[in-house]
């Protein structure tokens, strides 16, 4: 049936995106010559051609999304190969390799794709599944699935990216059904890597762990396997430490001492907080953030813009985007329960844990609640690739919404 | 049941818009606690984040004569400073500032180092920048990130070479100083007194900085310059009020014969005033303002007539003849003798002691003379014998009480103490105990030998002589203003006594060596004295003082190699009728004129008078 468009998310959409220009706008407003000044008319295009391919996108039908998927997915992988071997770096990531450019021109960011189409390649694949995985040898296709784009990105460096990939991937787990003791055993070796700062942490965390296995009693070679994967895990720590780039351990270690060091690697960190507490209840009006208008803010259009809106709007801003993303987020888990088939399902949700691990991580990073990582706010940051794969994302969704099923009872 | 049955799909939906909202909320609670609950802790660190202070120096008090006359003052100048973040962009920004500043590695060195000091202050990195540079640096204010255009009232001396020794001069702040914190309130580039008044009242012409307040970026350039919050408002220093008459000094300065070396001491003597202080040869202080000039710098060090040396009060003669009024005080006031006692032996032209011939200055002898005559013709003869008779040990005593191993006190820094001798133990040390006669005393007796008195000193002296009572203040500058040292001395003479001494300093004008001096309408009295300088000329001393009935002026003035004191008292006297006759009536002397010689023929040892080498401005 044709439901028609779904309202309630179109205007959410428009009002965050207004908001997010505005503040764009505001955030090239600075009292010292930046480059951002006029960020806010290119990303106006941006948000022109990604409606047009969002419409485009929501015309194409989802069998035909499905049939293209395994292309897609290959197309962005191997647009992620070419980015490590010919990429470039840009702004204050000059020294990664996250750009495609062709003559100097500067294309995009391969990855904002890769993250659509492994989005695509692990909801084709679930979707075909009857029952969710119910032991880690079923999780190794998916797993395998996000662990390429994955392990590119993460020698592009871009750490923020790469962690969208693990949050992209448990979203989808858990909505497949899988149990969550499964998940956690699947994430132990990350939690693992974390706990390795201390010899102490690390050894609960494998005592925890070896009871875990012993009480979900999983096969024994999974269980060995999983339980051998975190040792290793623990004893690699220090050496996959040594090989993040300094910037990257910069940062985690800032992360856990801001003061370290104010000027260089807390430098964003502090700046971000003093922006947003200086702030306040009500904030300090639209574009007059001193902050912002004398540049302290760190990369404020791009990866710390929700600071520049912390810093005019004060809490009430704070509190109001919030919910409208909760809503956007909860609007979206609606609409991937109605969807009319599983690839489908999947899609919409993988969508809406893509979009919610990137708020969770830019917002939470402005306050220091999560470890610097360069990823965009959705709607507010400045970038065109980012843009473009949340507006065809959502055409795919409007596309699902139109084709809803009725639920059975209640609507 | 597959995982896409509708039931199971809407239980999870259920579970995880609970975890979107759990996010949710853990953010906002995170943002709470930022900006709700330590909001204002971060507020005000967003307020010292981007303001600077700019320091507003303080215009330096103005230093005024006697009648209000203005002897140093501020005139509008410009410095130019930098607000750097780091010391990277500092170096670049003297970079790309090169061709308007032209910086030698040295000064960028200093500049370099006082941003390491404090690096949130502006770093001056030209000082007393002309207008156009000012301009120009304005007009390439967007390539000059953090340029801070500071007003910095600079010093002007208007008289220039006038009256440099009394004032002094001032110059930048030294590193030494500023890590010593010798110097209250100091900031880098602040400017210190270094010589005369300005350095003495340093504390009270400084005066207090004021601030102002710009707004900075990130990147520490400056954004708003006004505005951001309210300025303190510098406090200039006070006023320095001096006793100095400019019209006398600068008249001092004129009269005072070209291309010699001396110095000349005006003072009444009834308040201590110091009316003219004047010491040959001079220096244009306004040279030392703003960014030194190391060459003229070096070129004043070392200029053998040593014009930084101020010998006025740094410098000490022989005081030759001027002295006898002392021997004679003290011996009348020991009641040795009176005005009218003669001595035993008639001058001849010399006097025998031992088996050495003492001679007078004039060949031909003065004959029998008084006390007073004596005075009047400098007769040696009489003094020799004087001296022998008050016997050495109660002359260096009597003579240590009216200070003339002392310094004056007076309110100008580095003076230097006259020497003469305490005790006859110096000469027990300098000659053994049997290496010496009484013969000493001779020589002290017509201020030769082991006697040096700096022109202030003399001055005092003359002043307690010129006095109703006998005794006369510390030299100053400024009223009220002693600075230790003998507050006051006394002669301890009667009043008549007093009068009769003058009288007998009258005649010296009116008919004795200085005879061809005199003005008419004054009475001055004066002592006429020839320094011996084992050296080469001798250096001439004239003191002097008028009315004589009720002095209200003396002018001690010693020239370098000008021979003898007869040669420079037509110049006193043309200061002392500038003076009390006001500047319409010029003085009525008859210029150089040859008197007879007033000397010893034969030379005795004196302390040598070279002076002390001063260091350069950087040093205290």
């Amino acid at each position: 049936m044709d439901r028609g468009l779904d309202r309630p998310l179109a205007a959410l959409v428009a009002v965050l995106l207004s908001i997010g220009l505005a503040t764009l706008y505001s955030a090239g407003q600075t009292d010292v010559l930046g480059p951002a000044a006029l960020a806010w008319q290119r990303q106006l295009i941006f948000v022109g051609l990604g409606f047009v391919l969002a419409i485009i996108m929501s015309r194409v039908s989802l069998p035909i999304l499905e049939w293209a998927t395994p292309y897609i997915y290959f197309l962005a992988v191997g647009l992620l190969v070419l980015t490590l071997i010919v990429g470039t770096g840009a702004g204050t990531a000059a020294g990664t390799k996250s750009w495609l450019a062709i003559g100097g021109i500067r294309l995009g960011q391969p990855s904002e794709l890769a993250k659509l189409a492994t989005i695509l390649m692990l909801a084709r694949h679930l979707a075909g599944r009857r029952n969710a995985p119910r032991n880690l040898v079923e999780l190794l296709p998916a797993c395998a699935i996000v662990a390429v784009p994955f392990v590119l990105v993460g020698l592009q460096p871009d750490l923020g990216s790469a962690i969208v990939f693990l949050g992209i991937l448990l979203a989808m787990l858990f909505w497949v059904g899988t149990n969550g003791w499964l998940l956690l055993l699947l994430a132990s070796p990350g939690i693992s890597l974390m706990m390795a700062f201390s010899t102490l942490s690390w050894g609960l965390w494998i005592v925890g762990l070896t009871i875990l296995i012993l009480w979900i009693r999983p096969y024994v070679m999974e269980g060995l396997t999983v339980w051998l994967v975190n040792v290793g895990m623990g004893v690699m720590a220090l050496e996959l430490w040594n090989r993040l780039a300094p910037y990257q351990q910069n940062r985690l270690l800032s992360f856990l001492n801001p003061e370290i060091d104010p000027r260089a690697t807390g430098w964003h960190i502090i700046q971000s907080k003093v922006a947003i507490g200086s702030g306040g209840i009500f904030g300090k009006g639209y574009l007059d953030g001193s902050q912002k208008r004398l540049a302290f803010i760190p990369e404020q259009s791009t990866d710390f813009i929700y600071t520049v809106l912390g810093e005019e709007w004060g809490f009430l801003g704070v509190v109001v985007t919030l919910v409208l993303f909760t809503l956007l987020c909860t609007t979206l888990i609606g609409i991937a329960r109605r969807a009319q088939d599983a690839f489908a399902c999947m899609l919409v949700f993988g969508f809406a844990g893509m979009l919610l691990t990137h708020i969770l991580e830019n917002v939470g990073m402005t306050v220091g609640l999560m470890p610097i990582t360069g990823i965009p706010l959705p709607f507010f940051s400045y970038g065109g690739s980012f843009m473009l794969a949340c507006l065809l994302g959502l055409g795919v969704v409007f596309r699902v919404a139109r084709e809803g099923r009725r639920l059975g009872y209640g609507e | 049941m597959t995982w896409f049955h509708a039931h199971a799909v809407a239980r999870r939906a259920e579970t995880a818009k609970v975890v979107v909202m759990v996010v949710a909320v853990m953010l906002g609670v995170k943002f709470f606690h930022t900006q709700v609950i330590t909001g204002g802790q971060y507020a005000l660190q967003s307020e010292q984040n981007r303001v600077r202070r700019v320091p507003v120096p303080a215009p330096r008090g103005l230093i005024v004569d006697r009648h209000g006359e203005v002897l140093a003052e501020n005139v509008p100048g410009y410095s130019v400073a930098l607000l750097a973040s780091s010391e990277d962009s500092l170096r670049s920004l003297l970079v790309r500032m090169d061709p308007l500043l032209s910086l030698s590695p040295d000064q960028e060195d200093v500049i370099l180092r006082s941003w390491r000091r404090s690096p949130q202050d502006p770093v001056v990195v030209l000082r007393d920048a002309p207008f156009s540079t000012v301009s120009a640096m304005e007009e390439r204010r967007v390539a000059i990130p953090g340029l801070v255009i500071q007003s910095e009232p600079k010093r002007l001396y208007p008289g220039g070479a006038f009256a440099a020794h009394v004032l002094g001069y001032v110059s930048q702040i030294t590193e030494q100083e500023l890590s010593d914190g010798a110097v209250t309130d100091a900031r880098f580039g602040a400017l210190v007194g270094r010589d005369g008044l300005e350095r003495v009242y340093d504390a009270r012409l400084r005066g207090r900085d004021g601030q102002r307040f710009v707004e900075v970026d990130a990147l520490g350039r400056t954004v708003r310059d006004h505005g951001v919050a309210p300025a303190l408002a510098p406090q200039p220093g006070d006023t320095l009020y001096t006793t100095i008459d400019a019209g006398l000094q600068r008249y001092v300065s004129e009269v005072f014969p070209a291309g010699m070396r001396g110095a000349v001491v005006v003072l009444d003597p009834r308040s201590g005033d110091i009316l003219a202080l004047y010491s040959a040869p001079s220096y244009d202080p306004n040279v030392f303002i703003g960014a030194v000039d190391l060459r003229e710098w070096q070129r004043l060090s070392a200029d053998p007539d040593h014009p930084l040396f101020n010998r006025a009060i740094q410098a000490a003669y022989p005081p030759g003849s001027p002295w006898k009024l002392l021997v004679a005080a003290i011996a009348m006031r020991r009641g040795l003798v009176n005005l009218d006692t003669r001595m035993e032996v008639p001058c001849r032209g010399g006097f025998q002691f031992g088996d050495r011939f003492w001679r007078c200055w004039r060949t031909e002898g003065h004959g029998h003379l008084n006390l007073k005559d004596a005075i009047a013709q400098s007769c040696n003869v009489y003094f020799y014998q004087l001296a022998l008779q008050l016997g050495l040990t109660s002359f260096l005593e009597d003579a240590a009480l009216l200070g003339v191993g002392e310094r004056t006190g007076i309110d100008l820094p580095s003076e230097r103490a006259s020497f003469f001798p305490r005790s006859t133990q110096y000469y027990d040390e300098r000659f053994g105990p049997r290496g010496w006669t009484r013969g000493v005393s001779m020589n002290l007796a017509i201020g030769q030998g082991e006697n040096a008195q700096t022109p202030i000193n003399v001055a005092h002296f003359y002043a307690m002589l010129s006095s109703p009572t006998g005794q006369a203040v510390a030299p100053h500058l400024v009223r009220g203003a002693g600075r230790g040292g003998a507050a006051e001395r006394r002669l301890q003479l009667t009043g008549e006594q007093l009068v009769g001494l003058r009288q007998a300093l009258l005649a010296v004008v009116e008919g004795g060596t200085a005879a061809r001096s005199r003005i008419r309408e004054l009475h001055i009295g004066g002592k006429t004295g020839t320094a011996q300088n084992a050296q080469g000329d001798d250096h001439g001393w004239f003191v002097a003082f008028a009315p004589v009935e009720a002095p209200e002026i003396v002018v001690a003035a010693v020239v370098e190699f000008g021979l003898h004191g007869s040669i420079i008292a037509p110049m006193v006297t043309s200061i002392i009728a500038r003076h009390l006759l006001g500047p319409s009536r010029p003085g009525e002397s008859d210029g150089r004129l040859v008197v007879p010689l007033d000397s010893v023929p034969t030379s005795v040892p004196i302390v040598p008078v070279a002076p002390r080498v001063d260091n350069g401005p950087g040093t205290r």
